[in-house]
């Protein structure tokens, strides 16, 4: 059994009965035993998935209305509220939590009848790009499990590219579903803001983030966009896309159209492998006829400095809801007063988390929010007006998804601002709300790199034909795992 | 001068949902714990959806308080901790960056003075903390998350008030107003609470909180006039913090934790998008609004020509002007405002009595209409409106069961007449020399006909006997 199938291979062979759901389940339960161990992509594995593959084989027999995913086996960070099952976010604090309600976006796949084959790890509350800021140990890089799989969502990544699944859902804050994407070579979307649900989505920072997919091509993502995006009713962010279909006419091409190369993002501190990989993917869309000329984009210098500003004031709001009286780890309330309690309850947050907390009571705090906060907000929205009038003359906006290689493990733990600095091109599409997605594309020494486009709000569906039209010019080794 | 000021808090008890779900906002009929779910109580993941009811609730409020209403509303963040508080943060409205609360500046005027209003603006309440045990060895603290999230508006007045008694009166036009409105039933417990703010001629501001009732609101500003005079009267200066009302002591005291330090965070809430409340919106809920009080009130006196302390009382009550609507008619209304003012008050004065009654408007209606056709006379009325409200019989079904309809038949009321001048022979003497003195006997024929007899008819007949 071939593993190594895309989604919509997937279907198909599902479809013609070439293979079944169980044996497909069964084997992906197999491999995840068998790699896992090495990788640490998961947090859980749902023991049932097999029996769940089994029941779909038996309503596809019987001619029975199946849903689009045929039993496909997907992988959910473990920030993604799945009923009844635990949802820790990599988090001591969330150690015992079993979600009483399932996300829209798993409420959707489930209706579709994907398999959710486990929950998969990732920076503790998101917050990371490296996955060595998970409460339960880092996951390793398929490529060279010596390396970071980037973060937060490194499970999705590795998970999708070791072939532990075929497809999965991670969040992207500020950049942290197409930077394990860019460093684990897979293909990494974020859409829009306000294209898929947030609700049952653990919040970080939950003005900018959303959810998105993580899968082995481009027209798998518009796959998953397709069955996991529009309005909702629980999430008031959420717009309406009028049931768009993102796979239709994906392969329309890009010819004519204008791309502008970000020049602050492929400045100083750049990888050389990056800048080359960088220049060799804007000639390839020149070749497929798009022209291409740098823009300067000021603000981007900014951007960094007021994504974690944001990032941990909301943060530090959104994350208040952790003392430990409702929910959350075995720690007795008795014998304590409320505050010397929460004070003690919440020292469950590992060192990443402790830190964001402390900065995000601090930035927004009365007499600080003029030098910080405020100052923060003001970037974005200068930014915002920078991109959008950016938008007015480029289709697309293109620069390396992370301007660096993967790094070993532990290389930059002790260093959180060499760290906060490689989110440097992937925070801008957030901060704007603007769609974004990375495109295996390279690979130097082994170690993938991955090309960022990014589009202007609700040009989805467009970025998606660039983006595959990228992909086919790539031709890239096997995961050699 | 002494300067009081005020922050209301009233519930929309009205509300079918609470603020950000779908769980009820009347919680006080669930057992503990059983009006929730993962929005109300905050689990992880959870998004708040805004009930765009309760922001049109809100700006009627406004509206009838004369407030300025924005175009656009937004929410924000309070971030502290407290056990009654599932996200450790409160979902309200702040108009530092921008008007855009619900409500901007208004007043209300209390009887020719009037008080301005800063704000109002539209939040979630907390759950209920629950203390047990007796000493603080052995105290507990239990949560009901039942009312957390229920849909509140904040009003805050200027510090225009300068009595007690304002204050008290103030509170109860206000109630009287949101009940009108039909966005709140203010005698629901807990549904209103206020805050208050006190400050004399040369001190700091003071701000009173945790005041159970109007009644002691009025008593906590007195108490608190009287310790800050005081104190200036022996040159001690006045701090400026916040106490907290001792119900027991009925007192004043100092709250030890400093509220005033804390620091909010505000910031905008992300989750949800601000609210355009365009001007076709504001006609169509303005159009909607009921008759204000004072409009019921004129209407009561120069329509029905109902007495002005009448039409008063009458008007500022909804339940019993909603009563007065449905049961008056053209030629009745000054009769059930009667009935409504003079009897039913006395007896349905608490929410308990009117919920356990079985009276209708309709009752009311046929229990006028009885008295004005003369079909029983006022003071059977009090008799009929007793078992009315006891056992919710029809009116005439009552009538003739107590047998309290009126002896109008002409040879039955002769008859006892006749006894009558029979027995009073010198009364029906008199009655030559004074005329007045035949009301005597008429009293008399009500006395053996249990108050039955038909006034007008008993008065005719007895002038025709005893020919005067």
């Amino acid at each position: 059994m071939n593993l190594k199938i895309s989604a919509l291979d997937y279907i198909q062979e599902v479809k013609i009965g070439n293979i079944s759901a169980e044996d497909f389940v069964a084997k992906t339960i197999e491999r995840i035993q068998s790699v896992d161990d090495k990788l640490h992509a998961f947090l859980s594995i749902n023991d049932k998935a097999v029996d769940q593959a089994r029941e779909i084989d038996k309503r596809i027999k019987s001619g029975k209305k199946i849903g689009n995913c045929f039993g496909m086996p997907i992988s959910i960070k473990d920030n993604i509220c799945i009923k009844d099952s635990k949802t820790t976010c990599a988090s001591k604090m969330l150690e015992n939590f079993i979600a009483p309600y399932d996300a829209t976006v798993i409420t959707k796949l489930k209706q579709q009848d994907a398999i959710f084959v486990g929950k998969v790890n990732m920076d503790e509350f998101a917050m990371g790009l490296s996955t060595e800021f998970s409460a339960y140990g880092p996951s390793k890089n398929p490529w060279n499990i010596e390396y970071v799989p980037g973060g937060s969502s490194g499970g999705s990544a590795v998970s999708v590219s070791a072939f532990e699944c075929i497809a999965s859902l991670g969040s992207d804050t500020g950049g942290s579903v197409r930077n394990p994407a860019s460093f684990c070579s897979t293909v990494g979307y974020k859409p829009t803001y306000g294209l898929i649900s947030r609700y049952g989505l653990i919040s970080y920072a939950n003005s900018i983030e959303q959810i998105g997919p993580l899968t082995r091509t481009v027209k798998d993502s518009a796959f998953m966009l397709n069955l996991i995006s529009g309005i909702d009713s629980n999430d008031n962010t959420t717009v309406d896309n009028k049931n768009e279909d993102y796979l239709s006419g994906i392969e329309s091409g890009i010819e004519g159209k204008k791309i502008g190369i970000i020049k602050e993002m492929i400045g100083d501190g750049i990888d050389p492998a990056v800048l080359s990989a960088t220049k060799d993917a804007i000639a390839k869309l020149e070749g497929l006829g798009a022209i291409c000329e740098e823009i300067s984009i000021d603000m981007v210098k900014y951007s960094v400095a007021a994504y974690y500003t944001i990032t941990a004031t909301e943060a530090g709001s959104n994350l208040a809801r952790y003392d430990n009286i409702r929910y959350g780890y075995d720690f007795p309330l008795e014998g304590y007063e409320f505050n010397s309690y929460i004070s003690k309850a919440r020292r469950n947050f590992g060192p990443e988390v402790t830190r964001r907390m402390i900065i995000g009571g601090f930035v927004p705090s009365a007499g600080h929010a003029g030098k910080y906060f405020l100052k923060a907000l003001k970037v974005k929205s200068k930014l915002t007006k920078e991109i959008n009038e950016a938008f007015k003359k480029f289709d697309f906006l293109i620069s390396p998804t992370v301007p660096i290689l993967p790094f070993k493990i532990g290389e930059k733990i002790d260093d959180p601002i060499s760290l906060f600095l490689v989110d440097i091109n992937t925070v801008t599409a957030n901060l704007t709300g603007k769609p974004a997605i990375s495109i295996p594309f390279s690979n130097s020494n082994g170690l993938p790199i991955g090309i960022q486009l990014m589009a202007d709000s609700m040009n989805d569906k467009s970025l998606l034909q660039a983006a595959y039209a990228l992909e086919q010019t790539v031709n890239l080794p096997e995961v050699p795992i | 001068m002494t300067m009081i000021g005020l922050e209301i808090h009233c519930q929309l008890t009205n509300l079918n949902s609470k603020l950000f779900c779908s769980c009820k906002a009347n919680y006080r009929e669930f057992k503990i714990n059983e009006n929730i779910c993962p929005v109300c109580m905050g689990l992880p993941g959870s998004l708040p959806r805004l009930n765009q009811e309760a922001v049109k609730k809100a700006t009627i409020i406004a509206m009838a308080l004369n407030c300025t209403t924005p175009k656009k509303i937004a929410f924000f963040r309070k971030n502290y901790f407290y056990p009654d508080s599932p996200k450790n943060f409160q979902i309200t409205q702040l108009n530092i960056y921008g008007d855009t609360s619900v409500g901007g500046t208004g007043s209300v005027m209390i009887g020719n003075k009037k008080i301005r209003i800063t704000r109002i603006q539209l939040e979630e309440d907390p759950g209920r903390l629950i203390y047990e045990g007796s000493s603080s060895k052995n105290q507990i603290t239990l949560v009901d998350y039942n009312r957390a999230g229920t849909p509140l508006v904040e009003i805050v007045t200027e510090p225009d008030f300068e009595t007690p008694k304002e204050v008290r009166d103030f509170l109860n036009i206000l109630s009287d107003i949101l009940a009108n409105l039909g966005v709140a039933d203010p005698s629901l417990e807990g549904a209103m609470r206020a805050d208050a703010n006190v400050s004399i001629e040369g001190g700091k501001k003071v701000e009173i909180k945790n005041i159970g009732s109007f009644h002691d609101l009025e008593k906590a500003v007195h108490f608190e006039i009287t310790r800050q005079e005081s104190l200036h009267s022996r040159d001690i200066e006045i701090i400026q913090e916040t106490r907290h009302w001792d119900d027991k002591r009925k007192i004043t005291v100092s709250s030890r934790s400093k509220e005033e330090d804390l620091d909010y965070r505000y910031f905008l809430e992300g989750d949800i998008p601000w609210v355009t409340i365009d001007p076709d919106i504001k006609k169509k809920l303005q159009a909607e609004m009921p008759e204000s009080i004072s409009s019921k009130k004129e209407r009561y006196v120069s329509k029905y020509n109902i007495p002005e302390q009448v039409a008063d009382v009458l008007s500022s009550d909804k339940y019993y002007s909603d009563l007065f609507e449905e049961a008056h008619t053209e030629s009745n209304a000054k009769e059930v405002a009667n009935i409504i003012t003079t009897e039913l008050m006395g007896l349905v004065d608490t929410r308990e009595k009117r919920e356990a009654s079985k009276f209708t408007s309709t009752h009311l209606r046929d229990l006028a209409d009885a008295i004005q056709f003369g079909k029983v006379s006022r003071n059977s009325s009090k008799n009929a409106l007793h078992e009315i409200l006891k056992s919710g019989k029809d009116l005439s079904t009552i009538i003739s069961e107590l047998d309290l309809g009126n002896v109008s038949d002409v040879s039955e009321l002769s008859e006892i007449i006749t006894l009558v001048i029979s027995e009073e022979s010198q009364a029906v003497e008199q009655t030559k020399s004074n005329p007045q003195t035949i009301n005597y006997l008429v009293g008399k024929v009500m006395q053996k006909t249990k108050g039955k007899a038909d006034p007008g008819l008993t008065l005719d007949l007895l002038k025709k006997q005893i020919g005067v």
